[in-house]
């Protein structure tokens, strides 16, 4: 239909026919927008909007910057490098003012004190009196609070005064700003994110690998037996999935732990000493033979329903054709389980990453995946931008895992169940 | 844009709507919630007409903050930590308290001198004083009883595992204390960097033997359990276990570390009237006193003290439980919630790298 | 063509049975021995037995008594892949994730050929079966009669001289399994290999094999060249399978070497060729194929039995006409005519005699 002038189709009563294919098209797919919209505006609100508004939030925090005014204003028209002058110092007289007026120095100080540790005090002290400043300001303020001094406290109002800025993601990956402004890391007894994101990308593979050892027979399994005998397995294997999170969870600590079933068994057997009970709880093996119990259900389905389909005569095929039972099920049968196993293990790859109240029960110490640190920034020191840019880190490494898997295998390939 | 995310945080976290002749008071859950529509709401209720909707947080704060900076409120009263408290009422999102509306004692002194020192702030008032401290297994410890926070420390004395809360605060303070720090001093010597450094150094000498807990109902557990010979904890929560189930469970008064919890009124609360007027009445030196019958935490009201009488099974004498018995007062660190607004992140980053060395 | 050459077959069952459950036995005391260069069918209905009997010469099942042997050599507890038997399944079993040519080069790969021999092997076999320009596509993109013709590729790649096909046709259309049947035929014979071929299509088992094996309840019921099967079926169970067959019970009233008479049920007297008829008095079954039945008197065969019929209905069927009649009580009499010019055409209600040649009248046994 390139020359559409002179090969113009036409329906029956004269109408261009692509022009009556769109219309009768149109009413469809208006209808399937339709029935779309519900789920697609739920999504929206429930899930885009705040996973946006998380990543906004990681580089975007104008908690100091809209209440300093100022100081802003100082720090745009003085370069990187520029005396903390008298000006300076008026321009804080007048923020910290406008803060008392405002209630809002404990909201700008918590800013600050996210990047200088103990530095929130000094906004709301300093605040308290901020009405009766008289110039010269350096001398009046630094009179109330010497600490007004530190060079760090200057260089940290700067890096605040645009609302937009990095610190969060230079503070998820265990760097900060020395006095001039370069990026170091931070002291060594404070590093720790990227520690942990490493160990949690260690476990949460560790888990993966685990999960397809263990599942890839069982759905084996399953997949060979006469229906009746798999629905039965299927229902145990599933048994734990129906169960609370919390409830599996706590089953292992009563399991586990050192005045435990397991330990209760092996002392009584006199495989160990009562003194001398394997701790296998609050700690990392505590936290992968949990997770990987509990996210076993997620490899077992994918792989059980890839298997299905698979008919016994491709096996049979290759045996056939001369290949021992180990070639075949390497090159024939292992190759066809692959979207399975794809599927299965970055289901559970991606699940163990975001993983939070299993480890923070069981995972004690050194069992502390990133999540939990991105829970306790929510919850306890509220330095949400910083919970945000670690979040959106998390969610990048597992977009990275998504793509790599989409290179090797191909995202089309994917079988969920 | 920060507006819209606080707003579908709030819409998830509380879906509630407000209207006349009702009161929503957020509190944590469980026993404690309990004990204060025993001891506060029910009493209320029946005195003004007016209906309490209790709803449960794991942290009230939370969604106080993000109802206030969305800007639609419909928590009217919320039970807080003081240093929740101080830093909400500094960032302008509490109503602010005058103490004059507070009654005074029934022996008529003033309501600012009956309350414990601190129980006052700016835009809240505390309900109750609690305790973090050492229980132990009285089984494991025949004849030869743990008494001090030294001995919690002291595991060539006492063996075996201990339970510790996984956060900087309160732990780190409790090592110095048990590393010879007086409490009052605590903050001080936590401020610099060698502070820190004497607490990590007291933590690594029972490092391998420590169970880390969370939640508060682990350590009663994991004492039970025999996981632990002795553990930090809640004391309402020791209590619950040792009265209430009889649990053979001491508790070391020494050292103890003391929090409130504290009403407080979200800045634009939909019935702010009846608010200030709830807030009054739960804290009158009866209500304070009713609601230790219930749980195992101490009035902030000293005029309180002489009213506690028996715990509800209508055997045990409350007194000796309590964290505002003087018996039991005589070393505790006072919690400083400037000091944890200012260091709380820093300090968490480096209890964490601590813990993951 | 050729048959059984040698005294012992290349391919042997001897006295194989198979149980799965440990009470009934799917195959019954098979004895088969299948000649170099055979085309040998295995045909019968699903439960039959004829699949056992080929997966366990294939390897794939193993029997629970008796002796399958494989060029003179007991096979009994040797692995497939050892077997050296090439195989075509019913829904091709090309493995999906490999490319045509990949899929050609498996069997040679595991055999450790060298990448160049197994290049030119590989075209050799798509070439042989008209698919060279498709080395490169996955099965997935090519139709099933594609597929099949790799399959078979597959199958024959490394020189196997014994091919095991399981019903391989089964999921094509008409005219290509018309097409692919005369397409294999000639392969066997060009390449001179042994096939065990199974179906349940009989069109299919007469059109292709040397010998075929009709099999019943675990037992072969009749093995011979098509052309005896269906001329000459042993028992009603042959007779019935294969083509069509009129059936007339009676009772045996006189038995000779060459002929024997029945009693119809209505009392008419027949002459009939006994097959498995063993004493007078016994029930037996005649059957007669419909195209053996002639009403016009001018083209009886001589000797030619004579009995009343009544035309119940007429099908135009374009090459012959079908005739359903009642004969000797029975409704379902049926005569094939040829429509040939000036052929009579009859009408329903029409009573005429009609007759056929006592040898194409079988007395076998009742079923």
């Amino acid at each position: 239909m390139t020359d559409a002038t002179s090969q113009m189709i036409t329906t029956a009563d004269g109408k261009p026919l692509k022009a009556a294919l769109a219309a009768s098209l149109a009413v469809r797919r208006r209808r399937a927008f339709l029935l779309v919209a519900p789920l697609f505006l739920f999504i929206l609100i429930s899930f885009i909007v705040p996973i946006g508004q998380m990543l906004f939030q990681s580089f975007y925090n104008d908690t100091f910057s809209k209440n300093a005014p100022a100081l802003v204003e100082w720090f745009s028209t003085h370069p990187e490098g520029s005396e903390i002058d008298e000006s300076a110092y008026a321009a804080l007289a007048a923020d910290l003012a406008l803060m008392k007026k405002n209630r809002s120095a404990g909201e700008a100080g918590t800013r600050i004190n996210y990047d200088v540790s103990g530095t929130r005090s000094l906004f709301t002290s300093t605040a308290r009196g901020a009405d009766k400043f008289q110039p010269p300001f350096k001398e009046a303020i630094l009179k109330v609070e010497k600490k007004w001094d530190d060079p760090n406290v200057w260089r940290a109002m700067r890096s605040a005064s645009s609302p937009f800025t990095l610190d969060f993601y230079l503070a998820a990956n265990d760097l900060t700003r020395d006095e001039t402004g370069k990026i170091v890391p931070v002291a060594e007894g404070q590093a720790i994110y990227k520690k942990l994101m490493g160990r949690t990308l260690m476990l949460s593979l560790e888990i993966t690998a685990l999960c397809l050892l263990l599942g890839f027979p069982i759905a084996f399994l399953l997949s060979s037996l006469p229906m009746r005998k798999a629905m039965l397995l299927m229902i145990l294997v599933l048994l734990p999935f129906w169960t609370s999170l919390l409830v599996r969870t706590t089953a292992w600590m009563v399991l586990l732990q050192s005045q435990g079933v397991v330990n209760d068994l092996l002392v009584w057997l006199g495989l160990i000493r009562d003194d001398h009970r394997i701790q296998m709880m609050y700690n990392e093996t505590g936290t992968i033979v949990a997770m990987t119990h509990i996210l076993l259900p997620f490899t077992i389905l994918p792989l059980y329903s890839v298997m299905k389909t698979i008919p016994p005569s491709y096996v049979r095929a290759a045996r056939s054709l001369g290949a021992t039972s180990w070639t075949a099920f390497r090159r024939v049968y292992l190759p066809q389980t692959l979207p399975g196993i794809g599927a299965g293990g970055l289901l559970v790859f991606i699940l163990a990453m975001g993983y939070y109240i299993t480890p923070a029960l069981v995972g004690g110490a050194d069992g502390q995946m990133i999540s939990n640190m991105i829970a306790m920034h929510m919850q306890k020191t509220l330095n949400w931008s910083l919970a945000a840019a670690l979040a959106a880190e998390l969610l990048a490494i597992v977009l990275i895992f998504f793509w790599i898997y989409d290179k090797l295998v191909g995202i089309d390939k994917m079988k969920l169940g | 844009m920060k507006k819209l995310l606080i707003l579908t945080t709030a819409l998830v976290a509380t879906g509630y709507a407000a209207s006349a002749q009702e009161l929503n008071i957020v509190s944590w859950g469980g026993s404690y919630t309990v004990s204060q529509v025993e001891a506060y709401h029910k009493p209320f209720t029946a005195m003004t007409g007016v209906k309490i909707n209790s709803i449960d947080a794991d942290n009230p704060a939370t969604p106080l903050k993000a109802q206030v900076e969305a800007g639609n409120v419909s928590i009217d009263l919320a039970d807080i930590e003081l240093s929740d408290a101080i830093r909400l009422c500094d960032e302008g999102l509490l109503e602010p308290i005058d103490p004059a509306m507070l009654p005074p004692a029934p022996d008529g002194t003033p309501a600012t001198e009956d309350f414990v020192p601190g129980a006052i702030q700016d835009c809240a008032v505390a309900n109750i004083v609690w305790g973090t401290v050492v229980a132990y297994d009285k089984t494991k410890f025949p004849g030869n009883e743990p008494s001090t926070l030294a001995d919690f420390f002291d595991t060539t004395k006492y063996p075996g595992k201990r339970g510790l809360l996984k956060t900087a605060k309160r732990t780190m303070e409790m090592a110095l204390v048990a590393d010879g720090v007086a409490p009052d001093k605590v903050y001080e010597v936590l401020g610099t960097d060698e502070g820190v450094a004497r607490a990590f150094k007291k933590l690594d000498s029972i490092k391998k033997d420590i169970v880390w807990w969370e939640a508060g109902a682990q350590p009663p557990q994991l004492l039970a359990d025999g996981e632990v010979v002795m553990t930090t904890g809640y004391n309402g929560r020791f209590f619950a276990a040792e009265v209430g189930e009889g649990k053979p469970f001491g508790t070391i008064w020494d050292g103890e570390y003391m929090d409130y919890d504290l009403w407080a009124i979200p800045k634009g609360a939909p019935h702010l009237e009846d608010a200030k007027k709830f807030l009054a009445f739960s804290t009158d030196t009866q209500r304070l006193a009713d609601q230790a019958k219930y749980i195992a935490y101490g009035p902030a009201r000293k005029s309180s003290n002489a009213l506690i009488g028996m715990y509800k099974d209508g055997k045990t004498e409350m007194a000796p439980y309590m964290p505002t018995n003087p018996e039991n007062m005589k070393n505790p660190i006072w919690t400083d919630p400037t000091f944890w607004a200012d260091h709380d992140a820093e300090l968490a980053e480096k209890f964490n790298a601590w813990l993951a060395s | 063509m050729t048959t059984a050459a040698t005294d012992e077959g290349f391919v042997v069952f001897d006295h194989v049975q198979k149980s799965y459950d440990g009470e009934t036995l799917v195959v019954k005391d098979l004895n088969l021995s299948i000649g170099k260069g055979e085309f040998l069918t295995m045909l019968g209905p699903s439960g039959s037995g004829k699949t056992t009997c080929l997966m366990m010469l294939a390897g794939f099942e193993t029997a629970t008594h008796g002796e399958i042997r494989l060029g003179g050599t007991n096979i009994n507890h040797l692995p497939p892949h050892k077997r050296g038997i090439g195989m075509v399944f019913q829904n091709y079993a090309l493995f999906p994730h490999m490319t045509v040519a990949e899929n050609l080069s498996f069997p040679l790969e595991v055999r450790g050929m060298g990448k160049s021999d197994r290049e030119a092997k590989v075209k050799r076999a798509l070439d042989m079966v008209q698919m060279g320009k498709f080395a490169n596509r996955r099965p997935a993109q090519m139709s099933g009669g594609q597929q099949q013709r790799i399959a078979l590729a597959r199958a024959l790649v490394f020189d196997p001289e014994l091919v095991l096909m399981d019903e391989p046709l089964g999921a094509l259309d008409k005219q290509l399994r018309e097409h692919m049947q005369f397409e294999i035929k000639a392969l066997h014979e060009r390449l001179g290999i042994t096939v065990v071929y199974v179906t349940h299509d009989q069109g299919e088992a007469l059109t292709m094999s040397d010998r075929v094996a009709v099999f019943n309840d675990g037992r072969i019921q009749q093995l011979a060249p098509p052309d005896e099967l269906y001329e000459r079926p042993k028992n009603s169970f042959v007779a019935q399978f294969i083509g069509e067959n009129n059936k007339l019970p009676g009772t045996v009233e006189s038995l000779e070497e060459e002929t024997c008479t029945v009693r119809l049920q209505t009392g008419e007297l027949i002459n009939a060729t006994p097959v498995n008829i063993r004493h007078v008095g016994q029930e037996t079954l005649v059957s007669i194929r419909p195209e053996r039945i002639e009403f016009k008197p001018e083209m009886m065969p001589p000797g030619a039995h004579m009995i009343d019929a009544e035309v119940l209905e007429v099908i135009y069927m374009g090459d012959i006409f079908r005739t359903r009649m009642r004969v000797a009580g029975i409704d379902d009499f049926v005569m094939k005519s040829r429509n040939t010019l000036g052929q009579t055409k009859l009408r329903p209600g029409e009573r005429l005699k009609i007759g056929w040649h006592p040898q194409d009248a079988r007395a076998l046994d009742p079923m």
